[in-house]
């Protein structure tokens, strides 16, 4: 395949095959760097205050939360819908950047799949806590029951969720695991011992065959038609729970659109602020390069002016719309008691990703790291406005209620963080962050090292070329 | 069951690509070929067809399909119909999602499930490949002994491999 020999390296130094595998195989070899135990321990702590919430809730029910008669939907959504749109970024790299055969998401999909999977966990703790017993959770499914059978009711949009997060979080496990299997062969074969048994068992006898590769390609196409779709249905799904309903703020046809760009948006940001540490921490520079992280900038810069859009064309289509109770609600938004969580919204999400038309921040890593934080919290408070100020003022005002949390709903946010970093830190730990096979096969194509020398073969000066595309940018 | 194999390992993916055509067409049948990473257009070389996992795909879709509109259809509309303010109880738009998502959800776990087993990749299963190293930076072509040219192994030494000869189960 004829690839442009000045386009910019995606591996840099000098590297090898082996020196491939020696890189991203290395940290799972050795014992845990002291930052890894610093970072581990804190997300344990976080994670010991869920267990406490969760169980104090458990014994307790769901009345220790702020809710009340008006606001009836709090932290618990806005957390659930927080986390599923992180969990977007995930598959939309690995999918999506697939069919459009973007090299560069081979250094960063395997640890933005394990973050899919790890959010959508957390996600789905909320609705299932919500539930009240959770140990009745499987009546959500249409089981045959001494009611009649009475079925699930498949018109609620509540009843599509369930179907849509558990096969989100099927699809991409199994997706995920699949192409970790070479890689837990490569493990596999450097290992002796007790770690060469484990990671046999776990790499179910893969040997590098011509016809294993060929399946594991196809299928890995397959896979990822599948998931592209998906990715988009799931929080298709999460924004009709709102927009089915006819709460003035919720009953809008932008919302699966508006939904699904906030969540690519919410999503690259969250892959951003965990790449920049895990690169630094485990010394991955020379496969997660200043080009991966512009490239994602470049991401989060298109998604947050779709989201930035979508939320002036709410305005404007409440106003249009000539409905007293929509108007009041998006003033009430902007305006109202809770007008400080709105503009948090519109500055984290509107103003800050707009600084990345600037080259020089796209890639800066101090710039990128805030930015991307200042993304998370502002997707977060987008939830919250959507979903209390939509609530808080019902159609009569003797029921306008103020909601505030309490310290379960605030531990167990805290504590949910708690367990996605736990389990971010042991995928660290235990499985290669990067996908070494998938690196190895754009070696040839996208290393400084063999850019150099096609370029040095035809003739061309790689320093003009690129300060050519500077000045295009 | 173990068989003399004639190896011929490579350190680059072009030269191996280029020695599979060449003994290929100098009449010689490869056994198989082990790579570190998917190398594109081995399997043209090697004269593999293309994989029929797609067409599993696509039953395992239309199963899903099938079974997720027929549930809700027959729950919903057979088996117990609810009078919801007078509204159709086969309200077929509302099956939509689930019918999608339980499609993508067999189709995945189908394909997946067939790609497995026809792989012979059962957890705990023993890698039947000639050289640990495949899995980090050698590429192997390996030639069954029985029955290959006298010549082979000092082909395989022109085209740039370094030759072994192994008794091993693949």
């Amino acid at each position: 395949m004829f690839e442009s020999p000045t386009r910019r390296p995606l591996i840099t130094g000098k590297t090898s095959y082996s020196q491939i595998t020696e890189d991203i195989i290395k940290p799972i070899e050795a014992k845990p760097t002291k930052w890894w135990y610093l970072g581990f321990t804190v997300s344990l702590a976080a994670l010991g205050l869920w267990l406490v919430s969760v169980t104090y809730l458990l014994f307790t029910g769901v009345g220790v939360w702020g809710l009340n008669k008006t606001v009836d939907w709090g932290w618990d959504i806005t957390n659930f819908v927080w986390w599923v749109g992180i969990g977007h970024a995930g598959t939309l790299i690995s999918a999506v950047l697939l069919l459009f055969r973007q090299k560069w998401r081979t250094a960063v999909n395997r640890s933005a799949e394990a973050m899919t999977i790890f959010a959508v966990i957390c996600a789905g703790s909320y609705p299932l806590l919500h539930a009240g017993r959770p140990w009745l959770i499987y009546w959500v499914f249409p089981l045959p029951n001494t009611y009649g059978s009475l079925w699930s009711n498949f018109n609620s949009p509540l009843l599509w969720d369930v179907f849509a997060i558990s096969t989100y979080l099927t699809v991409s496990l199994v997706f995920w695991y699949v192409g970790l299997i070479p890689d837990l062969a490569t493990i596999r074969d450097r290992a002796v011992g007790l770690r060469k048994k484990i990671y046999g068992v776990m790499s179910f006898g893969w040997n590098g065959s011509a016809k294993g590769w060929q399946r594991f390609e196809s299928v890995s196409l397959i896979l990822a038609g599948l998931s592209t779709p998906l990715v988009l249905s799931v929080h298709t799904i999460v924004s009709f729970d709102f927009a089915t309903s006819v709460i003035p703020g919720w009953h809008t046809t932008i919302f699966p659109p508006y939904f699904v760009a906030g969540a690519v948006f919410s999503g690259f940001a969250m892959v951003q602020t965990l790449l920049i540490i895990m690169r630094k921490s485990m010394r991955l520079e020379q496969y997660i390069t200043l080009n991966h992280i512009d490239v994602m900038n470049k991401i989060i810069l298109v998604t947050g002016s779709i989201v930035g859009s979508a939320y002036i064309t709410e305005f404007f289509m409440a106003w249009y719309s000539a409905v007293p109770y929509e108007q009041y609600a998006f003033v009430n938004r902007a305006f109202g008691p809770y007008w400080w969580a709105y503009w948090t919204m519109m500055t984290c999400n509107v103003i800050t990703p707009q600084l990345f038309w600037s080259r020089k921040l796209r890639r800066s890593l101090t710039a990128s790291f805030i930015i991307s934080i200042f993304v998370n919290i502002g997707m977060w408070f987008e939830r919250f406005v959507i979903i209390v100020t939509s609530l808080h003022r019902d159609y009569l005002p003797s029921s306008w209620l103020m909601y505030s949390p309490t310290w379960v709903e605030i531990g167990m946010f805290i504590g949910s963080l708690g367990l996605f970093f736990t389990l971010f830190f042991l995928f660290a730990k235990f499985l290669p962050v990067i996908a070494v096979a998938e690196v190895k096969s754009i070696y040839k194509t996208s290393s400084e090292e063999e850019i150099a020398k096609t370029a040095a073969k035809e003739g061309i000066n790689l320093q003009e070329a690129h300060a050519h595309t500077n000045g295009a940018h | 069951m173990t068989k003399k194999y004639i190896l011929g390992l490579f350190r680059d993916e072009v030269p191996l690509l280029h020695a599979v055509q060449e003994l290929r067409k100098e009449g010689n049948s490869i056994h198989e070929v082990y790579t570190p990473f998917p190398v594109h257009g081995l399997d043209d070389a090697l004269g593999y067809k293309r994989s029929r996992l797609p067409r599993a795909a696509f039953l395992f879709g239309c199963l899903g399909g099938t079974l997720g509109l027929s549930m809700q259809a027959w729950m919903l509309g057979v088996d117990w119909p609810m009078n919801i303010g007078g509204k159709p109880a086969l309200a077929w738009v509302d099956f939509v999602p689930v019918t999608f998502e339980l499609t993508v959800l067999i189709t995945a776990l189908g394909m997946v499930a067939t790609y497995l087993v026809v792989s012979d990749f059962i957890p705990g299963n023993d890698p039947k490949m000639p050289d640990p190293r495949i899995t980090s930076d050698v590429f192997c072509i390996a030639i069954s002994a029985e029955g290959a040219s006298a010549s082979v192994g000092s082909r395989l030494r022109q085209l740039g491999a370094e030759v072994q000869e192994k008794e091993v189960e693949l």
